[in-house]
């Protein structure tokens, strides 16, 4: 947990969240989390979209005073 | 009060000219002194690559001499970092020279990372630099028909210039008078053709109406000759593949380990970098979770230097940056469009015109004036 890596993409519109979270699990080795913070409403699809799409794992997922929180495990 | 900006690109240039201006009275009476470090005596209109790429601009387009741009009071020296020693407030230079500063500046920019993707500087065409742009060119001009694929990495300089070369390469071809034979493919990373969702929206039904196919999930992971082949498992066959490489910061950056991938972690409001009240960053050197434009950093550099003067003349800052970018979008058939956002407002593009083509024509031009400060 205290070696997750934070990826701050609240109230951003361009690159926008999930090319924030790209960008950052790019730079990440196998076997980290990311934990994405993105206030988009279209992140709750389009992330686990990707992450399904490209075969990384969401370990967990939930939203906290109207920010999304989405931890992903980088597999390969 | 010595201010050091290193770094010759946009950031660095108007920001130490808005500085220069601000606090010209403290150099003159000698205290305050700014300096600036860059690895080039050219400074380079870098949107204008965009155009050199399908013959609309020459390399001489993209030049100035960047002494000519700065105020005379600046301190310009072509000797570029390749030690920071924060802890300190002193770097040392290319040529060995040990120099201190009070306020540090650091816009060293970011550059195309062909090599992030195995086989995409041998297989496929980019526009970052000049040679690269020239060459692409050159490939265009016996490019006789067939399947085109555009394909874009991440993170990249110039948000909008997927969709650009897109429209660029359909004007080029239908001047060429090859269209009919093209099959235009164009690929992107997220879920939709571009980033900002209204450019997005826009993009979309002029491809179906161009004929223009699209693929997104899509990001590169290798291209080998004939092919382009994603992380997503997907893959693109093409006979010219013209592509948009992922980027990174200056290796400067990653030898001194500011930043991973070269960008360093920065204050999204005061553009402090994490962890050090003297020392600033801006444009694509920074990590921010926002465009990596020349919009982003002209912005950027005029909130640091009104914030900076007043460091110096009030003991502390004014303003923060609020994260406003201004990107235009050339659309092809002599038309343009623009989107502008900040941290709290998304953008609204309209719908593409001519005017607004010419108005990015003719910034092509005013640039330089913009560079020195003075628009």
């Amino acid at each position: 947990m205290s070696d997750r890596i934070l990826v701050d993409a609240k109230n951003t519109f361009c690159p926008g969240p999930l090319m924030e979270l790209i960008s950052n699990m790019k730079m990440a080795d196998v076997g980290a989390e990311l934990e994405l913070l993105s206030t988009d409403e279209g992140s709750a699809a389009d992330i686990p979209e990707w992450v399904n799409k490209v075969g990384h794992e969401i370990i967990d997922s939930f939203k906290e005073d109207d920010v999304l929180h989405i931890v992903v495990k980088k597999i390969k | 009060m010595h201010i050091l900006v290193v770094g010759g690109g946009m950031g660095g240039t108007i920001l130490a000219n808005n500085l220069a201006r601000r606090l010209s009275g403290e150099i003159e009476q000698g205290s305050a002194k700014i300096t600036m470090l860059s690895a080039s005596d050219k400074h380079m209109y870098q949107p204008g690559l965009l155009y050199v790429a399908v013959g609309k601009m020459s390399t001489s387009e993209l030049y100035r001499d960047q002494k000519s741009l700065l105020e005379p009071s600046i301190d310009f020296k072509v000797d570029p970092v390749e030690k920071f020693d924060l802890d300190n407030n002193s770097v040392t230079t290319k040529s060995g020279k040990k120099v201190s500063y009070d306020i540090l500046c650091i816009a060293t920019g970011s550059r195309g990372n062909a090599a992030g993707i195995p086989g995409l500087a041998e297989n496929a065409c980019q526009f970052y630099t000049e040679s690269d742009a020239l060459a692409m060119y050159k490939k265009l001009q016996k490019f006789e028909g067939g399947k085109v694929v555009v394909a874009t990495g991440v993170p990249h300089k110039c948000p909008m210039s997927p969709l650009e070369i897109t429209f660029f390469l359909i004007d080029y071809f239908k001047k060429r008078g090859i269209w009919d034979k093209v099959d235009l493919h164009y690929t992107y990373p997220i879920g939709r053709v571009h980033s900002l969702e209204p450019v997005a929206n826009w993009a979309a039904p002029e491809f179906d109406k161009l004929g223009v196919t699209y693929e997104t999930l899509f990001n590169m992971k290798e291209v080998v000759p004939g092919k382009v082949i994603s992380e997503e498992d997907s893959s693109a066959e093409f006979d010219l593949l013209v592509t948009v490489p992922p980027h990174k910061g200056m290796q400067v950056i990653e030898d001194n380990e500011l930043g991973k991938g070269g960008f360093i972690p920065t204050d999204k409001k005061k553009l402090n970098m994490e962890g050090r009240e003297n020392v600033f960053v801006l444009g694509d050197t920074t990590n921010l979770p926002i465009s990596k434009a020349g919009s982003t950093a002209h912005f950027e550099a005029e909130a640091l230097g009104e914030n900076i003067a007043a460091l110096v003349q009030q003991g502390e800052p004014v303003r923060e940056y609020d994260g406003k970018v201004f990107c235009f979008i050339e659309a092809g058939d002599g038309k343009a469009t623009y989107a502008m956002f900040n941290y709290d407002n998304p953008p609204n593009p309209q719908a593409p015109t001519s005017g607004l083509h010419w108005f990015k024509t003719a910034y092509n031009r005013m640039y330089w004036a913009s560079a020195r400060g003075i628009i």
